[in-house]
């Protein structure tokens, strides 16, 4: 009877009962947790690349525009607060999951959806009106690097869009169940990271040039 | 019972863990005003006369990094507790190795630039 105790789930969080290295295997959501965390982290060092790559080349515009000519600080001012507010909703989405209220997630989810997509429609028109106007990615090496670092950032938010929409497709069908709620909670990680990233891109690419 | 904020304080949290409702809004509230002031003020920082031109890129640099840090407290609710000792170790590792790649790649540039033979006219 008392070894049975030792070994229920009250007695493994007692910090006494057993030293750290006997406490057994962490939460499930712990470990899911971490392993995403450790993936954001890698993921930011590929930011980090193309961060170089940029600060390197941001002055080799070989005769072509430069970043000052070319950005648009009130467009760039509209995709922040778009991008702020819904990693703002994101938050009300990952408090409504955690209260376990359907009206909740799904307005935060849609919410969070409508603003990222409103950035990224702000994004393409500005790449696309660039291109246009002659100043693509093969223009000078500063583009090839604008392009590829503002166009990571780009493709990171329009998969995770996708993976938002897989989310709200499996509130509906799943449920909240811990499993989902693991995934969403990933999600609401995903989507804060991808806004620290846009403070890196906002305050080096946009704010920089002059 | 008496324990219990000790025993839990020794348990793992996942980076971003919820600890209950009324707080987190509150604090993702915090966040959002802390952020909404340092957007404003890097923007207003990149454009105005009132400051002293060259310092500009460090007082941005300084807000960038204020408002990382903002979102990194209040979104990612990362903190040094100790129940998040491994989330901030990896945290503190990832921004070692950004470091690393990102300035050793513009000091190395810089001075490959500048130790540059003068560039012979073009042929032709």
């Amino acid at each position: 009877m008392t070894t049975l105790e030792t070994f229920t789930p009250e007695a493994m969080t007692d910090s006494k009962a057993a030293p750290i290295s006997e406490r057994g295997p962490a939460r499930t959501e712990v470990v899911v947790g971490f392993g995403f965390w450790l993936f954001l982290l890698s993921d930011i060092v590929i930011f980090a690349t193309f961060f170089a790559a940029y600060a390197v080349l941001s002055g080799n515009t070989a005769g072509g525009p430069s970043g000052a000519q070319l950005f648009d600080r009130w467009r760039v001012l509209i995709e922040t607060a778009c991008l702020l507010a819904s990693s703002f909703t994101c938050g009300l989405f990952s408090m409504a999951i955690q209260r376990r209220s359907f009206a909740g997630a799904f307005l935060g989810a849609v919410v969070t959806f409508l603003l990222g997509g409103a950035f990224i429609a702000l994004e393409v028109s500005e790449f696309a009106r660039m291109i246009e106007t002659g100043a693509g990615p093969t223009r000078s090496a500063f583009l090839s690097a604008f392009f590829a670092l503002v166009g990571a950032h780009g493709l990171h938010v329009t998969l995770g869009l996708v993976w938002l929409l897989t989310m709200i497709a499996q509130i509906a069908t799943l449920g909240f169940r811990p499993m989902v709620v693991r995934r969403l909670f990933c999600f609401s990680l995903f989507w804060h990271a991808l806004d620290i990233v846009w403070i890196g891109v906002f305050t080096i690419v946009y704010l920089g040039a002059r | 019972m008496n324990e219990l904020p000790h025993a839990r304080a020794t348990q793992d949290l996942a980076p971003g863990e919820e600890q209950g409702g009324r707080e987190s809004l509150a604090r993702y509230l915090t966040g959002l005003g802390f952020a909404i002031v340092l957007t404003l003020a890097s923007f207003w920082a990149a454009q105005t006369e009132f400051v002293w031109p060259p310092s500009v890129p460090i007082l941005l640099a300084v807000l960038a990094i204020g408002q990382m840090g903002v979102h990194l407290v209040f979104f990612l609710q990362i903190s040094s507790a100790p129940d998040q000792t491994n989330n901030f170790l990896a945290l503190a590792f990832g921004v070692f190795v950004v470091a690393l790649v990102v300035f050793g790649s513009m000091i190395i540039m810089a001075n490959l630039n500048a130790n540059m033979m003068p560039s012979p006219m073009p042929m032709g």
